[in-house]
């Protein structure tokens, strides 16, 4: 499955594929799991690898291919399901997820096979590591860009801002950064931890252009690519997100940041997953 | 174009000192090596880097004092198929970026050089924040990085040229003052992970590298007009993967003395003695001539060396000390 077309109904219809893989995955994997910030992430994904990035089972060590780094390395659960939904990587090695000596485990591992671009798992990676390959795509004039996700908890970490002076200071314009702005990080509400009133504004002082979206609207996301991208600063979008989307008893809970699927719980979460 | 190496080099570039020329050798290279980057966080003059700058702006950065993310900008940037330097001064490129150096250099195998400018004691009275005494320990406890400490100017060019061919991380150290002292004044075969033996000896073995080399040659001249000790001298300037060759030198050897501008925890003493525990009883005595365990005063780096036993005074009576004292 890899169409580039945008077509509105058939990356819902991805979507709902996407949540039910990650149910599947995390209840067969047991153990717990970083299951809601999975969750918030999908319509992003599915827009990325179904519509937006080239990138393929055919290109996925060719210099010319699109990047993208999950910086919020707690995300694979949004990511192996994404990665296998879209033909780069197969049913037998996504059912290797959290076996012993996998390459899949809980924070993605460097592996140009699978697609998955840098190791990450400690947070405030991903954004210098993405500024140095955009930086060195311009230098080699190579049209393609670089794609990266982070969390609105990650935001903490000072390494972040570091490479945001340095975005913008660089004029990096063929990178792209996702925030899953979803609102809870690991101890509660990031609004609480450290505030987030601010957030937009702060990326927008630091000289970046700063598009707020719907991240669960496809027509949303799309129209800050379509229209609202900026030619010679770096480009942000702050993706507005619900932990936990579309199982009802994990919207929001923040004990769903890591958590464990029993078979009662998990049938429940099956049966009321929205499309 | 490649510099001659000779005893007229030797001088001119002794006066430089170890920082300096890592600007200039790099800008030699990088004129015969296209994918040669430099990368620095704010310190570009003081590494000697202001002529690669001028020469390929496109090639040179000034990321900001943000060493954090100088790393990880570096290791992306690696990816395109450069060869990136970076450079700052030890404890920074080492403590304050320590888990970019652990992700992205040790895990992802980046192909990323790191140049710890100012290491061990050079740093004199701006003190204990500056000095670079537990680089070594640090970077050697992160797997896949070699470590390199060259003795000398003309090292300091082997290491580069040798590192400008080399795929991978690695992590160049170093040290010493300007001037600084030469051991080698001509051209001579330098390769990762070998280390080189400066002189021949039968009585004790030193295990040395870095800057101070120069002073244990001279300790071991005194110790050969003063008391008729033959002392073998090797080059240690590769710590990690360190030379199997030499576990076979010190099988020879009653004595043998580790001498290092670095702490006692994690450097070449450490190493040797990990070592040394599989030799049981081959070696009876293995004295460690290094800087404590604790934080330093500060003072010109002469006269640091003098009071933590750096100086070539101090190695000689602390070997006449433990090594004559304790056999006779």
């Amino acid at each position: 499955m890899n169409y580039k077309e945008f077509n509105y109904n058939q990356l819902k219809e991805d979507a709902y594929s996407v949540r039910k893989k990650i149910l599947e995955l995390s209840y067969k994997s047991g153990g717990g799991q970083h299951i809601g910030g999975g969750l918030s992430m999908v319509e992003i994904m599915c827009y990325l690898y179904g519509y937006r990035l080239n990138i393929s089972p055919d290109n996925l060590t060719e210099i010319d291919r699109d990047r993208f780094i999950l910086s919020k390395g707690h995300g694979v659960l949004g990511f192996y399901p994404i990665l296998n939904h879209y033909g780069i990587i197969n049913d037998e090695t996504l059912n290797t997820y959290k076996q012993q000596d996998s390459e899949l485990i809980s924070h993605p591992i460097k592996n140009y096979n699978l697609g998955i671009e840098s190791s990450n798992g400690s947070l405030g990676h991903g954004l210098s590591y993405g500024l140095g390959i955009a930086h060195g795509l311009k230098l080699k004039e190579i049209n393609s860009k670089v794609f990266i996700l982070m969390g609105d908890g990650e935001c903490n970490e000072g390494s972040v801002w570091e490479a945001a002076m340095s975005a913008s200071t660089l004029k990096i314009d063929n990178l792209i950064l996702i925030i899953d702005f979803n609102k809870y990080q690991s101890d509660g509400k990031t609004q609480e931890i450290i505030n987030q009133d601010q957030l937009a504004a702060r990326w927008s002082s630091f000289g970046w252009n700063v598009i707020e979206v719907n991240g669960h609207d496809f027509l949303s996301i799309d129209n800050a690519f379509q229209n609202k991208m900026l030619i010679g600063s770096p480009n942000l979008i702050l993706a507005h997100t619900i932990k936990g989307k579309g199982v009802d008893f994990m919207e929001n809970n923040n004990s769903w940041h890591h958590g464990r699927l029993t078979e009662n719980l998990f049938n429940e979460a099956i049966n009321i997953l929205k499309r | 174009m490649m510099p001659i190496l000779n005893k007229n080099l030797s001088r001119q570039w002794s006066r430089i000192g170890q920082r300096g020329i890592y600007g200039q050798s790099l800008l030699s290279l990088a004129n015969d090596n296209t994918n040669i980057f430099a990368i620095s966080a704010d310190l570009g003059n003081s590494s000697g880097l202001d002529r690669f700058k001028q020469s390929f702006p496109e090639r040179f950065i000034n990321i900001g004092i943000a060493e954090q993310n100088m790393i990880g900008f570096s290791s992306g940037l690696s990816t395109l198929g450069y060869n990136v330097f970076v450079s700052s001064f030890a404890p920074f490129i080492t403590m304050r970026a320590c888990e970019q150096v652990r992700m992205n250099l040790g895990y992802m195998q980046s192909n990323v050089k790191i140049v710890a400018i100012g290491s061990g004691l050079s740093m004199g009275f701006l003190g204990n924040s500056h000095f670079g005494i537990e680089d070594i320990s640090i970077v050697r406890s992160i797997p896949n990085i070699p470590i390199i400490c060259p003795c000398d100017c003309f090292e300091v060019y082997k290491s580069l040229e040798a590192l400008s061919n080399y795929q991978g991380p690695a992590f160049l150290r170093l040290t010493g003052g300007s001037p600084a002292s030469s051991i080698y004044k001509e051209d001579y075969e330098f390769e990762i992970g070998k280390s080189i033996t400066l002189k021949e000896g039968k009585d004790i073995l030193i295990l040395s590298h870095g800057s101070i080399l120069s002073n244990v040659i001279k300790a071991s001249e005194k110790l050969e007009d003063n008391y008729s000790i033959s002392c073998h001298i090797e080059n240690v300037h590769t710590l990690n993967p360190i030379d199997d060759k030499i576990f076979s030198i010190i099988k020879q050897y009653q004595t043998i003395i580790t001498i290092e501008e670095h702490s006692i925890i994690g450097g070449l003493s450490s190493i040797i003695s990990d070592s040394l525990l599989s030799f049981k009883n081959d070696v009876s005595n293995h004295i460690k001539i290094n800087l404590p365990d604790s934080f330093l005063k500060s003072g010109t780096y002469e006269q640091l060396l003098e009071k933590y036993s750096l100086s070539s005074d101090k190695i000689y009576s602390r070997i006449v000390h433990e090594y004559i004292e304790t056999n006779n």
